[in-house]
């Protein structure tokens, strides 16, 4: 069966060590973490982990059960499909010679990014979207030079039904 | 009203009915050993803390109540780790409690502290280190409604030094709620109406029972329910006890040592019953290969263990007790027409299986451990409660001892933990003071363990130690002997202690047998003293367990005497 990549966005008790429990029962029984988000919900008692993990469909319904039976999950969903929205940010820092800063700027203006700090050497871009968006930028501005990246990992969110 | 954290323990204790606590003392636990004496619960003092942890094991199963250690911090704590993680893998309730450095210390590296919710936080169910002493009661409270509810467990609960010392307000009414934790105990009734049908449709049903019909206290149930519908039954090593070994329905014992004519049964099988079991590797052999003619139903009060390791025709989560009542009560409403007919052909292709190959092995001039083992049962009448170690021991134990009764059959069966069968005796002796209470051991594993000995002697407890002696680590030299071209690494035991001289060293009694015709009279003998004894049976070295399944290999393929 293949793997595929899977979303599944977590409401914990917000304790210390809850964290080291979600990510001990991965380690633990070799399952593989893509990304990772935790912060703290509306609610100050939940936080919400988004992980994003290859896995073929048994091995999901597996980790979603081993999810449930820790006491300090109260919810566990899996984002497929359509039916969900999802985004992450990228720090780019990207290498800025002369000859390039024109281009770049073009490439920031298409995506809609935007930069935040600018050197002799180099500029670096904020940008925010989904997961195709995220590469097609960084494989544009991969032959001009990326010096780092830093990414915040995947959160989602079901989206609510369009008509009553 | 206003008390220190270890008053408050002790009141919740107190609340939860606990009347014993396996423990050893230490200076972060101190203040709560304070408070401790002033109670009317009693105290055991071990020689390990490992030994705590199994003895409340071994406590819990035989009275089906929560198991109760009481350690100190740092080393205290982690040598209660191996007992933890057996206790995790065989689903048996128990509460750690660990002194912990003061909160004002923790994270220093100060004397005796080790981070043990950390360490044992993938072998609880659960687990706590308690910050304020405000929250004391209701962690405590959680602990045990944790441990004994859903698939049971051992909950540990770290409690700081100045957490025990702190004085704050104390209410005795505490309901227990955790809105992310709710075992699902009711099956869903679609689901069994499938079985049914199934039923009714097989013609080689197999009922595949597991330690969870033990814990949920439905062996009856389960008995009814074979008997019903004249299905006959295998259990796991867990489960031995669940269904009555002596019942012409019962297959004995399923997996790598299990019964010839159990592990044909699985592999002929058209429908497979599972209950309480998690198809364990032990169990199963190659999966791929494990009972592939039939749709399996399994029945678990966990989810996770569904579908884990095999394919599920119908999954049903719940409790084992509930769910095998609504099915009896199902039954009664179908027309099975002549149940014992319909049987026939497939009993009768089980009853060849047991007659042609049954449990078997061959009398010599040495004494053939199987052969203490059968006297063992004989002279008990099967009426003993028996702990075992690991090992060759315990699967003769398993074999040769048919458990009619859930609750007498206490062993490491998941974490497969030497030194286990001593410390357990000793809780199941406390727990059930008038049973005869037998630990069968091997000379290896009885070592790991063999402190627990003064324990026994110091609770004046008539537990009775059975060495099948071999000198060698059996099981391993048999993995050796079969696979490894008899290249006995290392499992050879040169020297081991005169365990006679040993027993009479810690207030004991000390018996030997080198021949079979001694076994009978050195067991009567053994089993009349009113006092903690050790037999010394000196067995074939060499002897092996069979029937046997090669790891990776399927059931159906074993190695026979």
């Amino acid at each position: 069966m293949s793997e595929e990549k899977n979303i599944l966005s977590i409401l914990v008790d917000n304790e210390p060590g809850v964290l080291s429990r979600i990510v001990g029962l991965f380690s633990g029984r070799g399952y593989n973490i893509e990304s990772l988000c935790v912060a703290e919900t509306m609610d100050p008692l939940v936080s919400r982990i988004t992980i994003t993990t290859m896995a073929n469909l048994p091995l999901v319904e597996q980790i979603k059960k081993q999810l449930n039976k820790l006491v300090n999950v109260i919810k566990v969903h899996e984002l497929t499909g359509t039916k969900f929205v999802q985004r992450e940010l990228v720090l780019i820092k990207v290498k800025a010679r002369p000859e390039h800063r024109a281009e770049i700027l073009r490439i920031v203006d298409i995506f809609r990014c935007k930069v935040i700090d600018v050197g002799l050497e180099h500029y670096t871009l904020e940008i925010t979207g989904d997961e195709d968006k995220l590469s097609a930028i960084l494989s544009l501005l991969k032959p001009i030079g990326i010096k780092e990246i830093a990414r915040t990992g995947i959160i989602a969110m079901f989206r609510e039904p369009k008509n009553n | 009203m206003k008390l220190t954290g270890a008053q408050i323990l002790m009141e919740v204790l107190k609340d939860e009915g606990v009347e014993l606590i396996f423990g050893y003392p230490g200076a972060a636990a101190i203040d709560i050993y304070d408070e401790l004496a002033k109670t009317d619960i009693r105290h055991i003092l071990v020689r390990h803390e490992q030994g705590a942890v199994h003895a409340a094991d071994g406590y819990a199963r035989a009275s089906g109540q929560v198991g109760v250690c009481l350690v100190t911090s740092g080393p205290g704590a982690t040598n209660t780790v191996t007992g933890i993680a057996s206790a995790y893998m065989d689903s048996i309730p128990i509460v750690v409690i660990s002194g912990q450095v003061p909160t004002h210390l923790i994270g220093n590296d100060a004397f005796q502290e080790v981070d043990i919710v950390g360490i044992t936080r993938p072998c609880t169910k659960h687990n706590y280190l308690v910050k304020h002493a405000e929250d004391l009661a209701r962690i405590i409270k959680e602990a045990f409604y944790i441990a004994r509810s859903g698939r049971p467990g051992p909950v540990l609960v770290d409690i700081p030094k100045d957490v025990a010392r702190k004085r704050v307000n104390y209410k005795n009414q505490i309901d227990v709620k955790i809105r992310s934790y709710s075992p699902t105990y009711n099956p869903n009734l679609k689901q069994l109406k499938k079985i049914i049908n199934l039923i009714k449709s097989s013609e080689r049903p197999v009922i595949f029972a597991g330690g969870g019909v033990i814990l949920s206290k439905s062996s009856k149930d389960l008995t009814e329910f074979a008997r019903k519908t004249c299905i006959p039954v295998t259990t796991s090593l867990m489960g031995l006890g669940a269904f009555p070994g002596t019942d012409p329905l019962s297959l004995g014992m399923i997996g790598m040592h299990g019964t010839y004519r159990a592990n044909k049964s699985t592999g002929a099988c058209d429908l497979l019953i599972a209950v309480g079991t998690r198809f364990d590797d032990r169990v199963t052999g190659k999966t791929a290969a494990f009972a592939s003619q039939a749709k399996i139903v399994h029945i678990d009060i966990d989810p996770t263990s569904i579908r884990k390791n095999v394919p599920v025709t119908i999954p049903v989560v719940g409790d084992c007790k509930i769910t095998l009542e609504h099915l009896n009560r199902l039954i009664d409403e179908v027309d099975f027409g002549d149940i014992k007919q319909k049987q026939k052909k497939w009993l009768d292709e089980i009853e060849h299986w047991k007659s042609t190959k049954p449990l078997a092995y061959v009398q010599r001039e040495l004494i053939k451990p199987q052969f203490v083992v059968e006297k063992l049962y004989e002279l008990t009448r099967g009426e003993a409660i028996i702990t075992t170690e690991v090992g060759q021991n315990q699967m003769w134990t398993a074999q040769y001892y048919h458990f009619d009764k859930p609750d007498h059959f206490i062993t490491s069966g998941g974490l497969g933990c030497m030194g286990f069968g001593l410390p357990a005796a000793i809780g199941a002796q406390l727990a059930k003071p008038d049973k005869v209470v037998v630990d069968v051991a091997g000379d290896g594993s009885i070592q790991m363990n063999i402190q627990e000995m003064a324990t026994a002697v110091q609770y004046c407890l008539p537990i009775k130690v059975v060495i099948l002696n071999n000198g060698y680590l059996g099981m391993v030299r048999q993995w050796q002997e079969l696979f490894y071209e008899k290249r006995y690494a290392c499992t050879s035991m040169d020297h081991t202690p005169d365990f006679v001289k040993l027993a009479e060293a810690y207030g004991a009694v000390g018996l030997r047998a080198t021949k079979p015709q001694d076994v009978e009279s050195v067991l009567s003998e053994g089993l009349l003293t009113p006092k903690t004894v050790i037999m010394d049976f000196v067995v074939d070295p060499e002897e092996c367990v069979y029937p046997m399944v090669p790891a990776g290999a399927p059931i159906t393929e074993m190695l026979l005497v």
